[in-house]
């Protein structure tokens, strides 16, 4: 789960990093308000889940009451690549000499987070990985979170001046303890910048939640911003599917996540545009299937409907009665190609049979079906 | 032949009185697998399915001599069912589970490795060795005994593929599912590395997926010290950047892990990427036929071309 920047920044300021002063405004008044007890210069961030946002326009420094007016309006309500801002965060202008980059990753390879800092800060991290790799210093954290001596190592890495390294080290410190507790995926300070007066402090932030330790943070899984999500991946969610849409038109329902990701793969191989990628689960409740067919039917873009079930656990049979509790309840006007195998395959043909239902049982003979039938629906 | 479980593995189910645990302890002993005890604490002298329930592992494996543990208990507590599977001295810890956090995943993984230990999973449907043994969720009918070790990231992919191998009559040695998740126990190069040494497997289907750098590792490895032919499938070419598709493991982030680049490092190693699930059972074949046919070329006395083409395939990895 994807934190907002002032939702990150809530956590950097309880870790002890220090973050410039804030305030989250969803009005313009309100940010108005906001602006005069923080003074001016200030600066508008909106805030959406999206890298970039300066570049895009959702970032800008005002000088007035008026000046802040005018860019809080323009920003509030205005879409950032799909995302519509609700909210901005107001704070200070900071007076900045130097820039840089500390994150905390997951490095998949070695099982273990990876301390990244960098002194090219304020731009891309994978940017300088990609152009001057000799710019960052990667300390792989263990048991033992960030031992003084290298966080110390890191600051000199960062800044040749000691006082200022003085007040990085314990910014690393919290950062590494403040990504572990809060089971974090990534923690990212992007810039750490120093100001002209050598204070040092966390100007952006960025944190992303594991979804699977939610259920250990209640406090966490309460910041989701569900305005910023696809409802029908919002009501997958409720539903305990794994919904993810796409811009296609070939609608899929799959159990399992690999074999849903090689379905539209297939699609895509035979000429289609896949409009979703959709896990029912390894359970074959039939509810599930209705909530799956509820979600498609709600995507205009989607013409035609391919199941795609390999039974193991998930049982055929039941997969079709959830398909014609789906058509019962719902009012489906797309065609629908079944293919099924596996466990009860033969109870499932003889259930949609009655209705006047044929699965088949190749995955490209199907394919092939849904995209034939799309597009004589089109 | 078989690698990792086979006919003297002793399986002890961890959470068997739970709904999981229990109906997928009727489907091993059903396929075969010696199911000796089960563990749920506070529950010990009960009976699932006539096997024998414990309060400990220590306890299970101090009666019953299991080798093997498969566990089906919630993720939150799996973290511990696999600390105490090790501490038991379980070498073999099949873990079932789905959804444990990252964190949980990073300490137990160190351990298990201190130990020596290998864990299989989490978030994974288990293995089967046809006809020996299963441990964990497969479906046993659709698998059957042969020659093909298939190692897999997935669960009902692998389905799939499995399926497909036995209908072209292509039967496999060793079935696994790795599991999904960004942090595993048992990754493509251990499994290649077993599927290499074991007399019984002649050739390795590899089905992978975006996310992580498990494939390039893996191709670099084959490259450099797998004889045995491998054919690789990666899912999720049409998946969009940032977002996870289902597996928790399985997403592209900062333009790395996609399915193009991985599908890149096996082709560049030599090994042949099928486009479509249905396109590997043809590929293992072909895989297969040379080797044969050039023992029949060398009765022949025609063994001077093939020979030497495979020598300098070998020299150009």
């Amino acid at each position: 789960m994807n934190l907002h920047e002032y939702q990150s920044k809530e956590i950097f300021r309880a870790a002890g990093i220090p973050v410039p002063p804030g305030e989250v405004a969803s009005s313009v008044e309100d940010a108005l308000q906001a602006a005069e007890r923080l003074g001016y210069p200030a600066v508008v961030k909106a805030q959406v889940l999206i890298g970039g946002r300066g570049k895009a326009g959702g970032i800008k420094v005002v000088r007035s009451g008026e000046d802040l007016s005018r860019e809080a309006g323009r920003i509030l309500g205005m879409e950032l690549r799909g995302l519509k801002v609700n909210r901005v965060l107001i704070t200070p202008s900071a007076d900045i000499a130097r820039e840089y980059y500390a994150g905390i990753v997951l490095d998949r390879k070695n099982e273990a987070p990876l301390l990244m800092v960098s002194p090219a800060g304020g731009i891309d991290i994978e940017e300088v990985a990609r152009s001057t790799p000799q710019k960052i210093l990667r300390i792989p954290i263990d048991a033992r979170g960030l031992p003084a001596y290298r966080a110390r190592a890191a600051a000199r890495f960062l800044d040749k001046d000691p006082a200022v390294q003085k007040r990085i080290v314990p910014i690393l410190i919290r950062l590494v303890r403040a990504y572990h507790d809060q089971d974090a995926s990534l923690a990212e300070i992007n810039p750490l910048v120093v100001t002209k007066t050598g204070e040092v402090l966390a100007l952006d932030a960025k944190i992303v939640i594991d979804d699977n330790a939610l259920d250990r943070h209640p406090d966490l899984a309460a910041m989701r911003d569900l305005s910023a999500e696809d409802p029908g991946e919002i009501e997958a969610r409720a539903r305990g599917l794994s919904y993810v849409k796409l811009d296609g038109t070939i609608g899929c329902v799959v159990n399992g996540a690999g074999l849903a990701m090689a379905t539209m793969d297939l699609i895509q191989f035979h000429g289609g545009k896949p409009a979703n990628f959709l896990d029912i689960g390894g359970s074959s409740n039939p509810d599930k299937v209705e909530a799956a067919m509820h979600i498609l039917t709600g995507d205009s873009r989607v013409r035609a409907v391919l199941f795609n079930i390999f039974g193991g656990i998930t049982r055929c049979d039941d997969v079709a009665r959830g398909l014609l509790l789906a058509l019962d309840r719902l009012q489906v006007r797309i065609p629908i190609v079944i293919r099924l195998t596996g466990t009860n395959e033969r109870e499932a043909r003889e259930i949609l049979g009655e209705r006047g239902l044929m699965a088949l049982s190749d995955m490209d003979e199907a394919v092939r079906a849904v995209i034939a039938r799309a597009a004589e629906a089109a | 032949m078989s690698v990792l479980v086979g006919r003297g593995t002793k399986v002890v189910v961890q959470g068997i009185t739970g709904r999981d645990g229990s109906f997928h302890t009727r489907g091993m002993l059903d396929y075969g697998t010696k199911v000796v005890a089960g563990v749920t604490p506070g529950k010990g002298g009960e009976e699932v399915h006539s096997v024998p329930v414990f309060d400990s592992v220590e306890e299970a494996v101090a009666k019953t001599g299991a080798n093997c543990s498969v566990i089906y208990v919630p993720a939150a507590l799996a973290q511990d069912a696999i600390y105490e599977a090790v501490d038991s001295g379980i070498p073999l810890v099949v873990c079932i589970s789905e959804g444990i956090p990252v964190r949980d995943m990073v300490e137990v993984s160190a351990y298990v490795r201190g130990r020596g230990g290998r864990l299989v999973g989490p978030n994974c449907p288990g293995l089967i060795s046809p006809g020996l043994c299963k441990v964990g969720i497969m479906p046993g009918t659709i698998a059957k005994p042969g020659k093909v070790g298939v190692v897999s990231r997935s669960g009902t992919l692998t389905y799939e593929v499995v399926w497909q191998l036995t209908r072209a009559g292509l039967g496999q040695s060793t079935c696994i599912g790795i599991g999904g998740d960004p942090i595993v126990g048992t990754r493509f190069a251990d499994m290649l590395s077993l599927y290499e040494q074991d007399r019984g497997t002649e050739a390795i289907v590899l089905i992978g997926e975006i996310g992580g750098s498990d494939e390039e590792d893996a191709a670099v490895l084959i490259r450099r010290a797998i004889t045995k032919p491998v054919v690789a499938f990666i899912a999720g070419q049409t998946a969009p950047p940032g977002k996870r598709m289902g597996h928790a493991g399985a997403i592209v982030s900062g333009g790395s892990g996609t399915a193009q680049e991985k599908m890149a490092r096996f082709q560049e190693a030599g090994i042949p990427v099928a486009k479509t699930p249905s396109e590997i059972p043809g590929l293992i074949a072909a895989a297969l036929r040379p080797k044969r046919k050039s023992k029949l070329k060398l009765v022949r006395g025609r063994a001077k071309r093939s020979a030497p083409a495979k020598a300098s395939r070998r020299r150009g990895r």
